[in-house]
């Protein structure tokens, strides 16, 4: 069964035809990777899922009910987790802090004031957090102010903050985009861990060493339309997707 | 959160208690020893540890907060006017007055953040205080403020056969004046009562939360957060507690006027909560005392006592310093406080509170790995 079922999505901006006549359909439990050439509409596509942005027709449904028209927050509480594609934490609090929050949010809903109880009286979520750290392997960095974390750690830590709210759906928008080749095998590895908890997710990806060891299934966008579907084997065969993205290139 | 943190908490607000029970001791030999600068000490260190509560912990820095202010005070003296001379349902009164001024105002500002939200609290609090000034003059009484008559009704007064008052009407608590010392120690009880609720606050999960807001608004959203009530909740508790020191202003000294209202008002208090420090809880304390302390000292020097301070020096030096001084004492002491507080922005930004930080940080053995920045805790 399709958890995300994605029809007919058209996004203009002005002149431009950023997305058209887009249709995606993303099992559950699988990773789904979209890729495509800079510009092809990726980041634009994943914006419609999150309520970044509403496409002009078409429509976006997850679990059977319509992610367009409503908050970021309820899409969130839906079960759809996004990582970005600059790190987007909390800077000036520590990372068991960064941690933490998301799972209030998990467990205490959109919101709710409560502002009397101490944080003792909660060492449930703080367990939690420090069990997520360690799984991204910053537990040792657990009471440092994230604003002095490497690049590499932060997105880490980004992950970690959407690990730990269980998501149904994750989307990550360029998960290696700038770390060396180090650091990208280990957030290979790590998307791979998080894989058996059988998340289903969709990858965003240009770094085809990233997408054909984690994708159970490739899309290729490319101008604002889906050229190809099909699974990693079958993508790396086909001669449109060559031409139009892998520049004719053996892989 | 250990067994620990809660004792830490405990002394923290029991030291806290005890300093600012002690004051008329330890201000004394400053000058600073008498009930009414006391009583002014506290009540803006109430007004500041609410505005800290908005402005330190989400960020969103109000311009307006002196509308809450004047609203705390006109309740007040409503409250004396029609129901009696005891404090308790005036202080209650105010509050939820407050509370609901500033629920509708937030309700309103808080579609905007940053500078547009801080201009439009500005627009609402000068709003408030022009309506105060001339439009509601049969409520505020205009420009010569609103105080209480022999013949107002006060009906609880005429109920309990304390209608007729030879002397001057004056505050009270069940039978204790609200005047001088007891007048003092009221509002110091109220302020240890109401930094302990900020202390709370800021520790709990709601506390981290507008912390987080501060941080990183965008990804709260996408963390499932929704943020508009977190901040509606922080603008009201901090109008509230504008609303007590506004109806504590009125208990000590029951006359209300409009330019308790000004812009000035609320500039007063942002510089408060900068000066001693903001998003710390004991800081905006500080700065309140501080503040309100240099306003009484300098502006009461004059040329001539000016002079006679400085008697001990060369009659030359004297003249000559007498002249470079003047300008900064007196009516011109905000000359001094602008001074102040732009030394304080360059060298300290974290205000007091960093600056005894840094003094900490001297007389501490270096440890080994001390230069980590870790999160304080406070």
């Amino acid at each position: 069964m399709a958890i995300l079922q994605v029809t007919d999505v058209n996004k203009n901006f002005g002149g431009l035809r950023a997305l058209h006549e887009v249709n995606l359909d993303v099992e559950e439990g699988a990773v789904h990777a979209i890729i495509g050439p800079n510009g092809a509409g990726k980041s634009t596509l994943l914006n419609c899922f999150v309520g970044l942005l509403t496409p002009d027709t078409g429509s976006v449904m997850f679990n059977n009910t319509s992610l367009l028209g409503i908050k970021p927050h309820e899409i969130n509480q839906a079960g759809v987790v996004r990582v970005f594609q600059t790190p987007q934490i909390f800077e000036d609090l520590t990372l068991l802090e960064n941690v933490m929050i998301p799972a209030f949010a998990k467990s205490d809903g959109a919101f709710r004031i409560n502002a009397w109880q101490r944080m003792r009286q909660r060492t449930e979520i703080r367990d939690e957090a420090e069990h997520i750290l360690e799984d991204v392997g910053l537990i040792d960095q657990r009471d440092v102010i994230c604003s002095s974390l490497s690049r590499g750690d932060k997105r880490r830590l980004e992950l970690g903050m959407c690990l730990i709210q269980h998501p149904k759906l994750l989307l990550l928008d360029e998960p290696t985009a700038g770390m060396s080749r180090a650091d990208t095998n280990s957030t290979i590895d790590l998307l791979k861990k998080i894989g058996e908890r059988g998340i289903t997710k969709i990858v965003i990806e240009h770094d085809m060493h990233v997408v054909f060891s984690l994708a159970t299934r490739i899309s290729v966008l490319a101008q604002g339309t889906i050229i190809a579907e099909g699974k990693p084997d079958d993508i790396k065969g086909n001669p449109k997707v060559q031409e139009a993205y892998l520049g004719g290139a053996e892989i | 959160m250990s067994k620990k943190d809660l004792s830490v908490e405990y002394s923290t607000i029991l030291i806290f208690a005890l300093a600012i029970l002690t004051m008329p001791i330890w201000l004394s030999p400053i000058g600073a020893g008498y009930p009414d600068l006391l009583q002014k000490f506290v009540i803006y260190g109430i007004f500041a540890v609410g505005f800290n509560i908005l402005f330190g912990l989400t960020g969103y820095l109000s311009f307006g907060h002196a509308a809450f202010l004047g609203i705390g005070s006109y309740a007040t003296v409503w409250s004396f006017k029609l129901l009696g001379m005891n404090v308790i349902p005036a202080v209650i009164f105010s509050i939820i007055l407050a509370g609901s001024f500033a629920a509708l105002i937030g309700y309103i500002t808080l579609r905007r953040s940053g500078i547009y939200f801080s201009i439009l609290t500005l627009a609402f609090a000068q709003m408030c205080y022009n309506l105060a000034y001339s439009v509601l003059t049969p409520i505020t009484n205009g420009e010569t403020g609103l105080r209480v008559l022999k013949t107002d009704p006060r009906i609880f007064d005429h109920l309990f056969g304390r209608g007729q008052v030879d002397g001057p009407l004056l505050t009270d608590l069940f039978g204790i004046h609200m005047t001088g010392y007891p007048g003092f120690y009221f509002c110091a009880i109220l302020l240890i009562i109401t930094y302990y609720i900020a202390m709370r606050i800021k520790r709990s999960p709601f506390g981290m939360m507008l912390k987080a807001i501060k941080s990183n608004q965008t990804r709260m959203n996408y963390t499932g957060f929704n943020t508009r009530p977190y901040l509606q909740t922080a603008f009201i508790i901090s109008g509230m507690y504008a609303g007590l020191a506004g109806s504590l202003l009125a208990i000590t000294d029951p006359l209300a006027g409009a330019e308790r209202m000004q812009w000035t008002a609320s500039g007063e208090v942002v510089l408060m909560t900068i000066l001693g420090g903001v998003g710390t809880s004991l800081g905006p304390v500080l700065g309140a005392g501080l503040i309100k302390y240099f306003e009484n000292i300098f502006s009461s020097y004059n040329d001539n006592t000016l002079h006679a301070a400085l008697s001990f020096m060369p009659d030359w030096l004297n003249d000559v310093l007498t002249i470079i001084i003047s300008p900064f004492v007196g009516s011109g002491w905000h000359l001094t406080l602008g001074a102040l507080f732009m030394i304080i922005i360059i060298f300290l930004p974290g205000g007091i509170m960093e600056g005894m930080g840094r003094i900490i940080q001297i007389f501490k053995p270096n440890k080994p790995g001390g230069s980590t920045k870790t999160a304080s805790q406070g």
